[in-house]
């Protein structure tokens, strides 16, 4: 069950970056250029995404355990670090680079374009890296889903 | 590219909100697809499914929507294919290192109100624009 309502959500949340223009790399561009002709589209879209997640998170909130699962994962951290700080600036880079975050970048691959294809692959291998980075870089690594639980997104 | 729309900008922004509420109502996860997608490398089996099935379902809803008639225009990306490798390194190892990225700490994060997230979106927006100002008006764009 719990995977049959992954899939359902995978689907609303493509749904919405389609029906948004945000699977379009050029709109997304549009708006990061704040010097050219600028396109306010990513700002309705977070405007209504946040509105919508804000309430469904009250509403959540208020439930002892999620429907299908034992405990809510809620990301647990609250600190501002050097890691939060600098990979958020390597991943703005490359976003503005081509215009694909991870979502839009996966849900592109419904189109089956070699470059969309070379970035999600170069993408998965970043992911790789600073797997194998943080595993080498502390003595006792902790298990994939401890690891997870840390996890903001 | 399309002209602005605020209405199907709201709409599927709302659509984005209601997946990642229900996310959490049903499985008590967070939709942050850069951590769904690390996690398919780290996890467990057991762990591994529901990760999979959510990227599964984010691919299928442009093949849905071709079968309705609206196939998914082929994303424009002229960059070189250098840059292409290089933009989807940094994306991958960035939004690990700083836990999320526009749906995790940009939606879900901020949505809650979480001081990192906000952080964090402020710095990867912030980047990016100066990012694409770079490349776009002071190298002979």
């Amino acid at each position: 069950m719990q995977i049959l309502a992954s899939l359902l959500c995978g689907l609303i949340f493509g749904a919405g970056l389609l029906i948004s223009g945000m699977t379009d790399p050029v709109k997304v561009l549009g708006f990061l250029d704040v010097l050219g002709r600028w396109d306010p589209t990513l700002a309705f879209v977070m405007a209504g995404a946040l509105v919508v997640s804000a309430a469904g998170f009250a509403v959540v909130r208020r439930r002892p355990t999620p429907v299908l699962a034992a405990v809510h994962l809620w990301p647990p951290r609250r600190n501002v670090d050097r890691a939060l700080v600098a990979g958020s600036m390597m991943f703005g880079i490359g976003w503005g680079l081509v215009g694909l975050c991870p979502g839009p970048a996966l849900e592109n691959l419904a189109g089956f374009s070699p470059r969309v294809v070379v970035f999600v692959l170069a993408m998965i291998a970043g992911t790789g890296a600073h797997a194998l980075w943080r595993s080498r870089a502390s003595s006792a690594p902790p298990a994939g889903d401890a690891a997870l639980s840390t996890s903001d997104g | 590219m399309a002209a602005f729309d605020p209405v199907s900008a709201l709409f599927g922004g709302a659509l984005i909100g209601l997946a990642s509420a229900l996310l959490m109502l049903l499985t008590g996860r967070v939709a942050g697809i850069s951590g769904i997608l690390g996690g398919t490398l780290l996890s467990t089996a057991g762990d591994r499914a529901w990760r999979l099935a959510f990227i599964a379902g984010l691919i299928a809803a442009p093949l849905a929507a071709g079968l309705l008639g609206n196939p998914l225009a082929e994303a424009q990306m002229p960059a070189s294919w250098a840059v292409i490798v290089a933009a989807g390194l940094l994306v991958g190892f960035g939004t690990r290192l700083a836990s999320g990225c526009t749906s995790g700490h940009g939606i879900c994060g901020m949505a809650r109100l979480s001081r990192r997230s906000i952080v964090a979106t402020m710095v990867f927006m912030a980047t990016a624009v100066l990012t694409v100002a770079i490349v776009r008006h002071s190298l002979g764009g």
